[in-house]
């Protein structure tokens, strides 16, 4: 089954983000495909480089870059969201690229399953 | 039809909802889902909007938002109709709970109850609930 994920939280506050993580790395173990993991709301700071979380805590924005990397899982930031956030190229993590809310729609089309996480 | 045109096959239409929970302020869910339904409206689906708990609230008619200095963005619901947004649900036991009815709302709505509503949702594609 091919599946897209949405994330409507930070990577701290709420555990969605981490949720949303280990589906997507379930799907894949499993022989399905993650195609596109959508972030919106706080879930845009996920993808900030700059976070720098304890050393003996996970550390959610670098796990995110190693899954786009070895499973070519499509990270997408919402443009809107982002830049109120402070998100923008040059704190962005390797693996994500900043996009339009369209990205979401296409997610919701082009999948068989759109999985949202969030509060 | 021309043996090129086939190659695409048909237009996907995914029905598509919206669910609004929340209150407008206090939080920025419902602001920033009213962004995601302006754009997904470009996209051809069938959208459907709808408001449930203290997502009544969002559609609540003299909205004053200066004293906790935040944009008044009610009247942006106007823009739904624009953009050819009609199917708007607002759930009836919400509302009734609040002591509000459909006449409190910026704009028409079909209010529906949660039965009917808990229908409607059930032969959603795509459900993004805020």
């Amino acid at each position: 089954m091919k599946f897209g994920i949405l994330i409507n939280e930070g990577p701290f506050t709420h555990q969605a983000s981490d949720s949303a993580y280990r589906f997507a790395l379930a799907a894949i173990e499993k022989g399905h495909q993650v195609s596109r993991v959508f972030f919106y709301n706080d879930g845009v700071n996920n993808s900030n480089r700059l976070s720098e979380p304890q050393s003996d805590d996970r550390n959610l924005v670098a796990l995110w870059a190693e899954l786009a990397k070895t499973h070519g899982v499509d990270l997408v930031v919402c443009i809107a969201a982002a830049l109120r956030r402070g998100i923008k190229e040059q704190v962005l993590q390797e693996g994500f690229r900043i996009s339009g809310l369209g990205q979401l729609v296409e997610a919701g089309i082009q999948n068989d399953r759109l999985v949202v996480f969030g509060d | 039809m021309e043996p090129w045109e086939e190659q695409d096959g048909p237009e996907v239409v995914k029905r598509f909802m919206y669910v609004n929970r929340r209150a407008p302020y206090g939080t920025i869910y419902a602001l920033e889902c009213l962004e995601v339904v302006l754009i997904a409206a470009a996209f051809d689906q069938d959208v459907s909007v709808v408001f449930v708990d203290d997502g009544v609230y969002q559609l609540k008619k003299n909205q004053d938002t200066t004293a906790i200095g935040m944009k008044n963005f009610s009247k942006t619901y106007r823009a739904l109709d624009d953009y050819d947004v009609e199917k708007i649900y607002v759930e009836k036991e919400s509302l009734e709970k609040r002591g509000l009815t459909a006449g409190d709302l910026v704009i028409p709505v079909e209010v529906i109850a949660a039965d009917k509503l808990r229908e409607i949702m059930a032969q959603q594609d795509v459900v993004i609930s805020s």
